[in-house]
């Protein structure tokens, strides 16, 4: 077939007809449709990124973007002095310590939602989205005046003639709570849909060919609910390195996170191309992490589709 | 010696000793009764296979005697040991699904080697037993890592079979393993699976809604419908003896008819005409009002002269080839009855033909209407 073609070349020119032409030079049907969105996408998604890339090679406290290159930004970041690797240090802990919990906490009720709470697991799944209407700064006021000295807890607890709740408010440990709380249906949606993916004919068939369940659990029902449960895991750790209100509000900014720095940097210090630069190597890592652990999930050798 | 004793010695006059009784089975969903009172003994190393159409109930059936669901009412009994709240992992009993439950993740030998890593039993005596269990189902040793979700229907059906057998269960339940499999390769399976069973020993309890995969392969058959067992037998008494009109048309195509008696005390046809000479019922009822079924392949189309206990006159609509055997359709009146011929026998042109029916009185059934 290729040698046909080859030694044809006039026969091939000559079978495009002028409407075929025209189609080539214009878009496709396709790429026309798309054009508004591809538009949008592109001022409002890829304009910014291009803007804070800019940034982060300009002069440092200036607005000089795209005039000016220099790598003096990094340099800072990457200066040992710089103090900017606790916040990432405590943006990443952090972030894995409520991946870690959330697993633990969103599990049973994913399980739950599947296998035990039947016909009320729509209203039980309604419940753990509602708290999503309503503002995340508004729900950690919530807990700040829960927590709060004579607050909710401290204050039932002394009006019932007891010591009174222990001092959380404004500590690394309330912080890590605030991020469990608020990314709990980030973690607990992607693993139900994944244990709903584990086909109750064979949890049956293990059982009937003797295993136990603890042995199902371990050979049967977590390997196949690993992709929703690793995407979850995934979402949440995306999520959770990028907070900054449960730092800020429920931590008393006790500590930094990484989210909160590259925030002083374009307020406070009003040096955007050092918070740009920061930016852009936190979006890096995150970037790479995320690409990696995608490479390494495949979920359909794992769905057992191939 | 209480080995030695004449007691403990097979009586080779009885016959086999059962190895699970159910008694007075019952089991309801809310109001509805799945399955409604079933007495059954089933031998050791005996092929059952409960036949029945769907919602006859079969399937919960097999559920209570694998453990997945618990009778409302009645007992099973394993060994004459009582078995109605033992959990299916502690039963020596296994069930092969209908979707057969292949663990996706798993190759074709971690599979197989599912029962014996239950057990505990180490990596390399595992490999050993699987690779044995391959080889019983026909399935290549190259076979052994092979992803479970890349093997054909047919090599599936034997991994669940393996493994299954890996358990080492006293009783196989199958659930219409064979129902999603063309014809040809179930053709070869069920003959696979009825060696199977001489190989093994094994007491093998099926499901089907098919009569014909039981014919092929059972020692027994119990018809089931509307959650009770209508006939338990052999093939041979199924297919010879049908207890009613339902066990009759479910066994296969049937002519039937409804006769009455007549004010002489002879039977005529209500629906076609005639006065036919009939055995009476099985059941041994007196009746004045009768349904009469013949099969197929006991109708004849009568030569001249040729004579038979009872005949019927039609013209031939259509004719069916059926390989070795050719269908004929014939109409007698309204009344479609259908004749099988052996293809040496075949007519020569068929079409609009007028032909005589007949056929003997003991090759037809009277049962009640």
């Amino acid at each position: 077939m290729a040698d046909l073609a080859i030694a044809h070349p006039e026969r091939q020119a000559a079978a495009e007809s002028p409407a075929q032409l025209r189609q080539d030079r214009l878009l496709s049907v396709g790429a026309r449709c798309a054009l508004p969105v591809a538009l949008l996408l592109g001022i409002g998604f890829l304009a910014p990124l291009v803007a804070i890339l800019g940034y982060a090679f300009a002069t440092p406290r200036s607005f000089d973007v795209f005039s000016s290159f220099t790598l003096a930004n990094f340099a800072t970041l990457f200066d040992p002095a710089n103090t900017v690797w606790l916040s990432f240090f405590w943006s990443c802990g952090l972030a894995l310590f409520t991946v870690a919990i959330l697993a633990v906490v969103a599990y049973p009720i994913a399980y739950g939602l599947n296998m035990v709470f039947g016909r009320w697991s729509a209203l039980i799944s309604v419940l753990f989205v509602f708290p999503l209407f309503v503002s995340e700064n508004v729900r950690l006021y919530g807990w700040v005046l829960f927590y709060i000295r004579n607050g909710v807890l401290d204050g039932s607890l002394k009006w019932l003639g007891l010591p009174g709740g222990p001092e959380v408010l404004y500590t690394p440990g309330i912080t890590l709570f605030g991020m469990v709380y608020t990314y709990l249906p980030f973690m607990l949606f992607p693993m139900t849909l994944g244990l709903a993916l584990v086909p109750r004919d064979l949890v049956d068939a293990a059982r009937d060919l003797g295993a136990g369940r603890l042995f199902i659990w371990r050979e049967i029902e977590l390997p196949l609910a690993m992709p929703g449960i690793l995407i979850g895991m995934l979402l949440t750790f995306v999520l959770a390195i990028g907070a900054t209100a449960e730092a800020k509000i429920l931590g008393g900014q006790s500590i930094i996170v990484i989210s909160h720095d590259i925030e002083i940097a374009f307020t406070y210090s009003q040096n955007w191309p050092l918070g740009s630069a920061l930016a852009v190597v936190v979006t890096f890592f995150i970037g790479a992490l995320t690409l990696f652990a995608l490479s390494k999930l495949d979920l359909d050798r794992m769905l057992g589709k191939r | 010696m209480l080995l030695t004793s004449p007691a403990a010695l097979p009586d080779p006059a009885s016959p086999p000793k059962p190895i699970l009784q159910l008694v007075g089975l019952r089991k309801s969903f809310g109001g509805f009764d799945a399955v409604q009172g079933i007495d059954l003994d089933v031998r050791e190393g005996e092929f059952l296979t409960i036949v029945g159409p769907s919602g006859s109930g079969k399937t919960t059936l097999l559920r209570m005697l694998a453990g997945m669901d618990t009778p409302s009412e009645g007992n099973i009994t394993l060994h004459g040991e009582l078995i109605n709240d033992v959990p299916p992992n502690r039963r020596p009993t296994c069930l092969v699904f209908q979707s057969l439950a292949l663990f996706p993740h798993k190759s074709v030998g971690e599979n197989i080697a599912f029962p014996l890593k239950v057990k505990g039993v180490d990596a390399a005596a595992r490999k050993a037993r699987a690779l044995e269990l391959m080889r019983v189902v026909r399935l290549p040793e190259s076979y052994f890592d092979k992803n479970v979700m890349k093997c054909s229907g047919g090599e599936r059906q034997r991994v669940a079979l393996a493994r299954a057998l890996a358990y080492d269960p006293e009783v196989l339940f199958f659930d219409e393993p064979l129902s999603a499999i063309d014809y040809k390769l179930k053709k070869t399976l069920e003959k696979e699976l009825k060696d199977l069973h001489r190989e093994t020993g094994k007491t093998f309890i099926y499901i089907t809604h098919s009569l014909e995969e039981a014919m092929v392969m059972s020692d027994r058959i119990g018809v089931m419908r509307a959650g009770r067992l209508v006939q338990v037998g052999t093939p041979e008494e199924i297919y010879g003896a049908p207890v009613d009109r339902f066990v009759c048309e479910f066994v296969g195509e049937v002519n039937t008819f409804q006769v009455k008696r007549g004010p002489d005390g002879a039977w005529n046809g209500t629906d076609v005409p005639g006065t036919f000479t009939l055995q009476p019922p099985a059941s041994g009822a007196v009746l004045d009002e009768a349904f009469v079924v013949v099969r197929p392949e006991f109708m004849r189309i009568l030569a001249p002269g040729e004579s038979a206990d009872n005949r019927l006159e039609g013209v031939v609509y259509n004719e069916y080839s059926l390989g070795s055997r050719i269908q004929y359709q014939v109409r007698v009146g309204a009344k479609v009855m259908l004749v099988e011929l052996s293809r040496g026998r075949a007519l020569p042109s068929s079409a609009d033909r007028r032909v005589t029916l007949g056929w003997d009185a003991a090759d037809a059934f009277t049962l009640e209407s």
